[in-house]
């Protein structure tokens, strides 16, 4: 066998095992039932905000505290912690992507990713209708 | 079209339009026929028929270059001229932007960037022309490749509908065409329509203006090596490489350039804290430049010594095929809640696929196919060669961007198998854990590569003139380690580890390929393109790991505002540091190594609200000023966005940016709460107690003639434990009484005296009224960056290195 051959199989190994171990920190999406179920582990949940309880951010008090409720396809409810401030936008989002772990009965978040009309790019079905500022 | 055609639209400027999309269709069948006519003269035998089908081709690729620089033009004089009659105009662009980044709004969209691609496969096919006559056939078959691949980027803007399939998206359609809003079927629709919904303001940026156009030559020139591993493969003849060597080196240091002004854009107005997040749009730029490089070294491999030609195949092939791979990625929405970078999906994906497909399956059939015809020499290669370890440093490359690409690709996977995985807790570290090693091994690797020679080193000789070398690393990476230090506690010793090692490691690099340059080469310029470019790869490294791992956040709350932040190191349970800090106007609040004060703030023309921030160091008294800015109502954004600003030192840099803000705007309505009150007593608020302390008469020498003054000396306790004094007042001129209230802002309590309601008793009124409007305040993030400049200066080197490896290659091919 050729040294470049053993070297090359040493490196294939190596990366099978980097992506094997790569696949024990991979998480998952999951629904806020599922999550319930699973309190401490790191999960993707992909949510509405609920319109109907306050989000509460006041940075007089503490810049870094957000809370607020969430409600996924399936009807789960959620109370939501973000130690961050509160994302623009956040509450004209028609989707978001929470990233974190149910801890008691919240959801601890350390990410929020919006699923806005408009994050970066103009949404093709929102730009389809006409603006408002435009009907007259 | 669903517009009756007998109405008169007042206004419209169809003539660009309509040229648009004559042009759009003559580029797509112009460079058919080119694709067409450069294979017959690839296949000719006789010199003759070469010579006519060469003909008829160049025509119809000059034909095709003439389209597509034509339609280039159109769209910027409609988008210039502001019709909003075009979707594109209406979309990407309005009145108020600043003309310097029109062209950012050309390349905003999916149809502009295909464009701009196009654009520069016609440049470099010009070239590849007007080289043709040194390597005639070779260069038909490129040129053959590349109208190919033009043929496909014409289908993509072209905006057909073949059988109810939509092929490609025109960027020349009208706004009426596309929408259905009622108001487009009026005939005067376009005096309703005022103005375009513009450019999004992180996008208007210099960097906006440049980075595109870069990165895409980058990617347009991945194109010619692989046509010329096509050509070779088709031909069974492998001696390309010299000719294809030099496109190869430029077109891996544009691409890095592109990429790395990415990362400058993203660094400076991105609001993410730092210039590469392993976003999948990143990964899918960065992965093609791994594999050329990685090419362009087993290359250099085969001409020295006829090794790594398979190698050098899959190389070549692979990078411009991950380029395309990339753009299905970005284009096709697939990346959806991965990414923040990615273009809106256009309804191209089944074209997108098959714009894949259409290189993917034709390259390996063909270079499984041609694998028994690729020779190479059957002895072994000696352990103490070069073509060795530049072998093993390429698989290396190789190899990492196959881990990157293939974690990058978790939402394919997803699509295929209907699976739901999603990214690990910490996505970044995820990826630095694994190229951290890349890094060590890469940096090793080049640094010593040079001193090894092709078949044999002489270990005697490698190790004496890797001496000093060895000792100037010692030194300089111990002074690194001084002076500045690596301070990255959070992912445990090992990785913390790795980071020394590496740091060490591409100290190296800088180190010893400088030494080879001035010693063994004697500073000439002639062939220090390999050692310019690794020393600026080691740099670029460098840069990487100290200003990454001593990046501090220094909006650390000192003030006691906020209870659960006392500590420094606080964080939130699922690992948030608590990075924002709160500032009231014209309060000096304590923020780790600087006092900062938000001063006041502006709007400008365009809507944006610039704050003033005063950073007083503490220890030096020196202060600087920082504007960074929000722009209310961005391009379809309900809320703000958010643009950095930052102080550059040539150490380090001072970041900051507001992440919320509250405004005075709302009118004020919370009423004074009475309460009556003792010398000794105290009231509560809800963040405290407040206490009188004594009634001062007339404690002011400098009171107007006549007047008496009566002022409450209280002392405001906060929750927090921080104290502040107060002194509302009551001032008596002749029969009136006028009140004087004060304030503690950073409390936003108002104190209030109203009046003395049983003197002998010592009872007076005070009024105490807490308000959220009070102050204008902001929220903000503070990072500091050290020694990013090393990055930056890295990234300059490593570029010039490759234009002069370029350089000194098309020289020498003549």
């Amino acid at each position: 066998m050729k040294k470049t051959h053993i070297f090359l199989l040493v490196l294939i190994a190596a990366a099978i095992v980097v992506l094997i171990s790569y696949t024990g920190d991979l998480s998952s999406y999951e629904t806020v039932g599922s999550a319930k179920q699973k309190p401490g582990k790191f999960v993707n949940l992909i949510v509405k905000m609920d319109k109907s309880q306050p989000v509460v951010y006041d940075p007089v008090k503490n810049p870094n505290l957000l809370k607020f409720n969430v409600q996924d396809s399936l009807g789960g409810k959620i109370g939501v912690v973000y130690h961050n401030t509160m994302p623009t936008d956040m509450e004209k989002s028609e989707r978001l992507v929470l990233k974190g772990k149910v801890q008691g009965d919240v959801f601890e978040c350390s990410a929020i990713v919006l699923k806005c009309p408009s994050k970066y790019k103009d949404n093709p079905n929102a730009m389809r209708e006409q603006p408002a500022s435009l009907s007259n | 079209m669903n517009t009756a055609p007998s109405i008169q639209f007042i206004g419209e400027h169809l003539l660009p339009g309509q040229l648009g999309y004559f042009l759009s269709i003559l580029s797509l069948v112009a460079s058919l026929l080119a694709t067409f006519a450069f294979a017959k003269a690839f296949y000719a035998t006789e010199i003759t028929t070469q010579k006519d089908w060469y003909k008829l081709a160049k025509l119809s690729f000059i034909i095709e270059s003439v389209a597509v620089f034509a339609s280039f033009l159109i769209l910027y004089y409609v988008i210039s001229n502001h019709m909003f009659e075009y979707k594109y105009a209406y979309t990407h662009s309005d009145k108020h932007m600043p003309t310097e980044y029109l062209l950012s709004c050309f390349w905003e969209g999916q149809e502009g960037s295909f464009l701009l691609w196009s654009f520069w496969h016609c440049i470099l096919g010009l070239v590849v022309m007007a080289r043709s006559n040194k390597w005639k056939q070779q260069s038909y078959g490129v040129l053959m490749v590349l109208s190919f691949t033009q043929f496909c980027l014409a289908t993509m803007v072209v905006g057909l509908y073949i059988f109810n399939f939509k092929v490609g998206s025109s960027p020349f359609i009208m706004l009426r065409h596309e929408m259905n809003w009622p108001i487009l079927s009026r005939p005067d629709y376009l005096q309703l329509i005022k103005d375009g919904t513009g450019l999004n303001t992180l996008l208007q940026n210099y960097w906006m203006v440049i980075h595109p156009p870069i990165l895409f030559l980058g990617f347009a020139s991945t194109t010619i090596p692989f046509a010329f591993a096509v050509v070779g493969l088709l031909k069974k003849d492998n001696n390309w490489m010299t000719t294809a060597l030099p496109w190869a080196t430029f077109s891996a240091g544009i691409l890095g350039l592109g990429i790395m002004m990415g990362a400058a854009w993203a660094y400076e107005s991105l609001t993410f804290g730092g210039y590469w997040a392993w976003d999948p749009v990143e990964n899918a730029s960065l992965v093609p430049w791994l594999t050329l490089v990685a090419a362009i070294h087993t290359a250099i491999i085969y001409r020295k010594t006829g090794r790594s030609l398979k190698a050098t195949y899959l190389f070549f092939g692979i990078s411009f095929l991950l380029v395309v791979y990339s753009t299905f990625l970005t284009r096709s929405g697939i990346l959806g809640d991965t990414s923040v970078h990615a273009f809106t999906d256009l309804g191209m994906n089944a074209q997108l696929l098959a714009f894949l497909l259409i290189f993917v399956l034709p390259y390996f059939s063909l270079f499984i196919f041609r694998y028994k015809t690729l020779v190479e020499p059957t002895t072994e290669e000696s352990i103490d060669s070069r073509e060795f370890w530049m072998l093993v440093g390429s698989l290396v490359l190789f190899l990492s961007a196959l881990v990157i690409i293939a974690i990058t690709s978790i939402p394919v996977f997803n699509k295929i198998f209907g699976t739901k995985i999603a990214p690990p807790e910490d996505p970044a570290f995820a990826h630095n854990q694994v190229q951290v090693f890349v890094a060590i091994i890469i940096g090793v690797l080049s640094a010593v590569g040079q001193y090894l020679k092709f078949k044999s080193t002489p270990g005697e000789n490698f190790w004496k003139s890797l001496r000093w070398p060895f000792l100037i690393t010692a030194i300089i990476s111990t002074i690194i380690f001084v002076l500045v230090g690596i301070v990255y506690n959070e992912k445990g010793i090992g990785f913390l580890a790795a980071l020394y090692v590496a740091t060490v490691s591409s100290v190296f690099t800088v180190v010893s390929n400088a030494y080879y340059w001035l010693v063994t080469l004697k500073g000439k310029t002639k062939s220090a393109g390999a050692s310019i470019g690794h020393i600026g790869f080691g740099l670029v490294l460098v840069g990487i790991l100290i200003s990454s791992s001593n990046k501090t956040v220094l909006s650390w709350n000192t003030t006691g505002i906020n209870v659960i932040q006392k500590d420094p190191n606080a964080k939130s349970p699922v690992g948030n540091p608590m990075e924002n800090i709160t500032l009231f106007e014209s309060i000096t609040t304590d923020m780790g190594k600087y006092m900062v004060t938000y001063q006041r703030d502006t709007i400008d023309n365009l809507d944006k609200k610039f704050y003033e921030l005063k950073f007083k160091e503490k220890k030096t008294s020196d202060s600087f000023y920082l504007y960074p800015d929000v722009l209310k109502n961005n391009k379809g954004m309900e809320g703000f966005s958010a643009n950095p600003a930052s102080k550059h030192y040539w150490n380090k840099d001072i970041f900051v940016y507001v992440t919320s803000f509250q405004d005075h705007s709302k009118e004020d309505t919370v009423q004074f709460k009475p309460a009556k009150i003792k010398v000794g007593d105290s009231v509560f608020y809800s963040n405290g107690y407040v206490k009188l302390e004594k009634v001062l008469i007339n404690p002011n020498a400098n009171r107007a003639a006549g007047t008496n003054e009566l002022v409450l000396q209280m002392k405001v306790h906060s929750a927090t434990g921080l104290t502040y004094e107060a002194h509302p007042t009551i001032s008596v001129t002749g029969m009136t009484m006028r009140m004087i209230p004060d304030t503690i802002r950073a409390q936003n309590l108002i104190l209030n005296f109203s009046n003395v309601v049983d003197q002998p008793k010592g009872i007076l009124q005070i009024g105490i009224k807490e308000s959220s409007t009070l102050s204008n305040l902001i929220t903000l993030k503070v990072y500091e960056f050290p020694f990013i400049n090393l990055l930056w200066i890295g990234v300059i080197v490593m570029t010039l290195g490759f234009m002069m490896s370029t350089y000194a290659r098309v020289k020498k091919n003549g």
